[in-house]
């Protein structure tokens, strides 16, 4: 495939002043901009809820410390909780989405190139706003203070009562902000993926990443609206006199719990299917076999978002519901277990009898597979009412949830930041810093997240920002601190090897994993258009085809 | 280069996809509609549950007239874009102003229920339940009827300077399709505060 034409650098900056190079990215409406934007806005975001985590762990690492004060933990976990979901996991894998959807499908931009820079600097915007609380959270009264209401806000901590100053409404105000940036992007893929493919490219022949964003986008407008319509209810409440969720004017604190887990637990998945659509492409391309079961991996995804749109309220066992209700919420909760389990199994089966390549993107795929089930199991747990009215508000909570956010969520995304560097910078990722990042961060998060479930199990309840000694916590406490820091060197290395490959990596060429879908059939980094004729497609694995005329896909699909 | 030279055989037929604007002004309509839903369930959970007067039995009345115009207004914006979709640019542009002409008397109608309520019976949003679940959710919903009524004027201007044509008949749709929205909004908000709520 000559690529020499078409290897055009859309970023030759050299011999133009920097603020042109500025302007052009701060305007641009190109969907792979947008889609690095997301990402390295992302990443900051990262790096900033990472340091609260380490605050919170030094603070936790022995028995009477006073590292920092019970105000300073409180905003430390709020602003790590919302800075982690709304501000690194979403953007992030929204950049992704943004990035390859369109080239995957065969498209040149988005279906609304504009509406998605709106969208990025509405999350951009939001971002700023929660973190312009520690400036202006307290107005005008002198030094401002962050959020600290924890990340769910429950009622009445969100009453002007209890958290006077502004700090509560930037909260407010960057979730929503934020929130309507995430509905237009979700908007956006959808009318992307149905309405931009290119020919060939029917529903049934989609890169199961398509699939699985647009499920993902689809679960978006369903959960993040529920959470708008709730902060504006608490803005209401805030600054109108509302009763919406004031317990002295008949109002209700329950309520606010069920309009923010009918978000919150959609959102978990909303996150999780797109580490699912990574690990869909990943695998097969390392295990040089197509993915088994695609079909039934559609619809085990599809039956996951439905599922989870009814479960909200197994966060809210220990709130005293009638045991119907209990009942329900424990039977949905369990029985996404069913579709989780096939698609878990599909990939297994994908990987069984492949030729398995151990590259890096593979390693960090097969830690996820081996996590999130993990994850899935005690989730299972936690879903057995009596078994959560013991454990709500521990530790183990705690353990479970990273376990789905960390030892899946971001396991997969580590292993896309290096399956698909090599197309968006055009230089591979090294891999023996990436094999140091797998291996360093495997071991931290184990250490972390493994010992975690244990003071949970004895007692040890959640957002306490000190405990006594000779409960049985002091040794645990200290090794999760010390994997936090284990975790926390990993992810320096990928920074690193993320700067350093930028200007030292090996060039990539336009397919360095001998993959199959059509991001690769163009240069890396890919032309401004994209595509210079519009491919068509005749099967799911467009390059196979292409690179083996005599044994194409189409013959058999 | 042509990226992919297509070995196999081309598809046959023509491609066609769905209109994207359609599928996108869907899409926002399932956001809106999950919005709505939450100010819904927000409303029915707290009926009868104010702890002082006024009471939705002591003070609302039915809009009748005013629900009336927003209902026709939905017929007159279909119609519209019927005709505009057959270059009928005259049965367009009159059927569309007496659209903005509906939907305003319906907003008027809005503004007039408020005035009585908030100077006559002295009910404001932070009076009770009652009056924080009927404001926000009549306020959400007359906020996206100010909404579709700036869309559909900034339509109107562009129609008056003779720039909208049977080409631009696609798009109308779209717009039309959300006024159909604000429509079928408003009667679940009808039912659930002037049927159910009193």
């Amino acid at each position: 495939m000559s690529s020499d034409v078409m290897t055009i650098q859309s970023a030759a900056a050299s011999g133009r002043p920097w603020t042109e190079v500025l302007h052009e990215w701060i305007t641009t409406v190109d969907h792979k901009r947008l889609g690095i934007l997301y990402i390295l806005y992302a990443l900051v975001f990262l790096l900033i809820a990472g340091f609260e985590a380490t605050i919170i762990r030094i603070q936790l690492m022995r028995p009477h410390n006073d590292f920092v004060s019970p105000q300073v933990f409180n905003r430390m976990f709020t602003m790590h909780g919302t800075t982690m979901i709304f501000f690194v996991a979403i953007p992030v894998l929204f950049g992704f989405a943004n990035y390859l959807v369109p080239l995957m499908i065969g498209a040149r931009d988005m279906a609304f190139p504009r509406l998605n820079a709106f969208s990025f600097w509405l999350t951009a915007l939001g971002g700023f706003l929660l973190y312009f609380s520690l400036l202006g959270g307290n107005g005008l009264y002198g030094a401002g203070n962050a959020p600290d209401v924890a990340w769910w806000a429950y009622a009445p901590l969100t009453s002007r009562a209890f958290s006077p100053g502004h700090s509560t409404d930037y909260w407010t105000i960057a979730l929503l902000v934020s929130g309507f940036g995430s509905i237009g992007t979700a908007i956006n893929l959808i009318a992307t993926i149905l309405c931009m493919r290119c020919p060939g490219m029917t529903l049934n022949r989609m890169p199961l990443l398509a699939w699985l964003n647009l499920i993902m986008a689809g679960m978006v407008i369903l959960a993040i609206s529920p959470l708008t319509a709730a902060q504006v209810m608490l803005s209401v409440d805030r600054y109108l006199g509302g009763h919406f969720f004031d317990t002295q004017a008949g109002g209700s604190a329950t309520l606010w719990m069920h309009f923010f887990w009918i978000f919150g637990h959609p959102e978990v998945y909303v996150l999780v299917i797109p580490a699912f659509a990574f690990a869909s492409e990943i695998i097969p391309v390392f295990s040089r076999k197509p993915i088994f079961g695609y079909p039934v991996m559609v619809g085990a995804t599809a039956c996951i978002g439905f599922l989870s749109l009814s479960v909200w309220a197994h966060h809210m066992f220990t709130i005293g519901m009638n045991s119907y209700a209990n009942s329900f919420f424990a039977i949905t909760t369990m029985a996404v277990g069913v579709p989780t389990g096939i698609k878990i199994f599909n990939w297994l089966g994908t990987m069984w009898g492949g030729k398995i390549q151990f590259r890096t993107p593979m390693l960090f795929c097969m830690g996820f597979l081996f996590q999130f089930l993990i994850a899935g199991l005690t989730g299972i747990m936690l879903g057995a009412a009596p078994f959560n009215w013991q454990l709500s508000g521990s530790y183990f909570v705690v353990a479970h949830f990273h376990y789905v956010i960390v030892g899946g969520i971001l396991f997969a995304l580590f292993g896309a930041f290096y399956y698909w560097y090599p197309k968006i910078i055009g230089r591979m990722l090294n891999e023996g810093l990436g094999k140091l990042h797998f291996w360093l961060f495997l071991i931290g998060f184990h250490l972390t997240f493994d010992v975690m479930h244990f003071p949970g199990i004895l007692g040890m309840p959640r957002r306490i920002y000190t405990y006594e000694p000779g409960r049985g916590w002091d040794t645990m406490n200290f090794l999760v601190s010390v994997g936090a820091f284990v975790q926390g060197i990993a992810t320096l290395v990928f920074v690193v090897n993320l700067v350093i490959s930028y200007f030292k990596g090996a060039k990539a060429g336009n397919d360095p994993w001998d993959a199959w879908t059509l991001e690769w059939s163009v240069s890396s980094p890919p032309p401004t258009y994209n595509f210079a004729s519009v491919p068509t497609v005749a099967s799911r694995r467009p390059l196979w085809d292409l690179k083996h005329p005599e044994d194409p896909d189409s013959r058999y699909e | 280069m042509s990226t992919m030279s297509a070995p196999m055989a081309e598809p046959r037929g023509v491609w066609s996809l769905p209109y994207r604007g359609k599928v996108g002004m869907a899409s926002l309509i399932f956001a809106e509609s999950a919005i709505f839903t939450i100010f819904v369930v927000a409303y029915l959970f707290y009926m009868g549950k104010s702890l002082t007067g006024p009471t939705p039995r002591e003070v609302l009345e039915t809009p009748i007239f005013y629900t009336v115009c927003l209902l026709s207004s939905s017929l007159t914006v279909h119609f519209a874009a019927r005709f505009l979709h057959l270059g009928r640019r005259g049965a367009f542009l009159s059927l569309w102003i007496l659209t903005i002409a509906l939907g305003g008397t319906f907003l008027y109608g809005t503004a007039q229920e408020w005035h009585r309520l908030i100077y006559e019976h002295g009910l404001t949003i932070s009076t009770n339940l009652f009056g924080t679940t009927y404001y926000s959710l009549v306020g959400l919903h007359a906020s996206h009827v100010a909404a579709g009524l700036v869309m559909l004027s900034i339509v109107l201007l562009f129609g008056l300077a003779g720039r909208v044509g049977p080409e631009q008949s696609a798009r109308v749709e779209v717009l039309s399709l959300y006024w159909h929205f604000v429509d079928a909004v408003w009667v679940v908000v009808f039912t659930v505060v002037y049927l159910l709520g009193r």
